[in-house]
């Protein structure tokens, strides 16, 4: 399995997933936000971090430089997209993805593990979480707050098209789980094709027990997994 | 009695968020575009009918408040 991730100037978490990457054997390139042409990819991974300032919106400058027009038709194809935080924000922006992500409701940045709730299995992203469906990972982000009409809603419920929500430790998905704001606790959608994925928490950084847990590891397997 | 307010960047402050959507803009095709400056807009509703004493008020908003007269300029306007 082949991947590449886009880094653009303000990227953070590039070389984070990048290890994750690696760790699971699926060969990667890192390609600067200048270049024009995508190198064949089974998955593209758009990473976290705060892409050119998060300037004028968060994600949005990113989603018009050079090299997202490849990744655009690359997923308009099918090719898988992976959009982790940042990458989720620049998903949205490009409007691959519905909906837009808010400032967090208590306007604050927000660093700390939370748990989610695997809503479907049911794409090559999340095939391996049957084993698991509460898992916790870190978020770290200051505009994670999910915001869609109801129409568009209601659309994700009905379609199967969201993957987390936030929940507690036990699973219920309520008011106080939710650590932004999301409209229904959303943390992570798909695109009608379930090629697209993005998501606010970061699978990479849990990915190892040196790294206090594994539970991001299912997400990579999942990939390799369905390759 | 409705008052709008501009702050941005004075002309000699670098502006970078301003330079990156003028340089994105020229990346979209947009190659006659010469400059761009961000800045804030406030929409402000005051109980006053007086014109004049409503522009005092502004002034004093955009000057106390909204503007650091440093580094920003304001524009004020009343409707």
């Amino acid at each position: 399995m082949k991947s590449s991730v886009i880094v653009f100037p303000g990227s953070n978490c590039d070389r984070d997933v990048a290890v994750a990457l690696k760790k699971f054997k699926i060969k990667n390139q890192m390609v600067w936000h200048e270049e024009t042409n995508l190198p064949k990819s089974d998955l593209v991974v758009l990473p976290g971090g705060f892409s050119y300032g998060d300037y004028l919106r968060t994600g949005c400058i990113a989603s018009k430089s050079r090299i997202i027009n490849d990744v655009i038709q690359h997923a308009k194809k099918g090719g898988l997209v992976l959009g982790i935080c940042n990458g989720f924000q620049i998903l949205i922006e490009t409007g691959l993805l519905p909906g837009v992500l808010l400032r967090n409701k208590k306007l604050r940045f927000l660093a700390k593990n939370v748990f989610l709730k695997v809503i479907t299995i049911n794409s090559k992203f999340c095939l391996n979480f049957n084993k698991k469906n509460i898992i916790q990972l870190p978020i770290a982000h200051n505009e994670g707050n999910y915001f869609a009409n109801n129409k568009i809603l209601n659309r994700l419920e009905d379609k199967n098209l969201i993957s987390f929500k936030y929940c507690d430790e036990q699973g219920q998905i309520s008011k106080d789980a939710n650590p932004n704001g999301s409209s229904n606790n959303i943390a992570g959608i798909l695109n009608d094709q379930k090629n697209i994925l993005g998501m606010m928490p970061h699978p990479e950084r849990l990915i190892d027990p040196l790294l206090s847990g594994e539970d991001g590891a299912m997400l990579f397997e999942s990939l390799v997994k369905s390759n | 009695m409705k008052i709008s307010a501009i702050v941005t960047l004075k002309r000699e402050v670098l502006d970078p968020q301003g330079k990156v959507i003028s340089q994105t803009l020229k990346n979209m095709g947009y190659n006659n575009i010469t400059s761009v400056r961000q800045g804030k807009y406030f929409d402000i509703e005051l109980d006053e009918t007086d014109k004049e004493k409503a522009k005092l008020v502004a002034q004093e908003i955009c000057k106390k408040l909204l503007t650091n007269v440093v580094i920003e300029d304001y524009t004020i306007n009343l409707k």
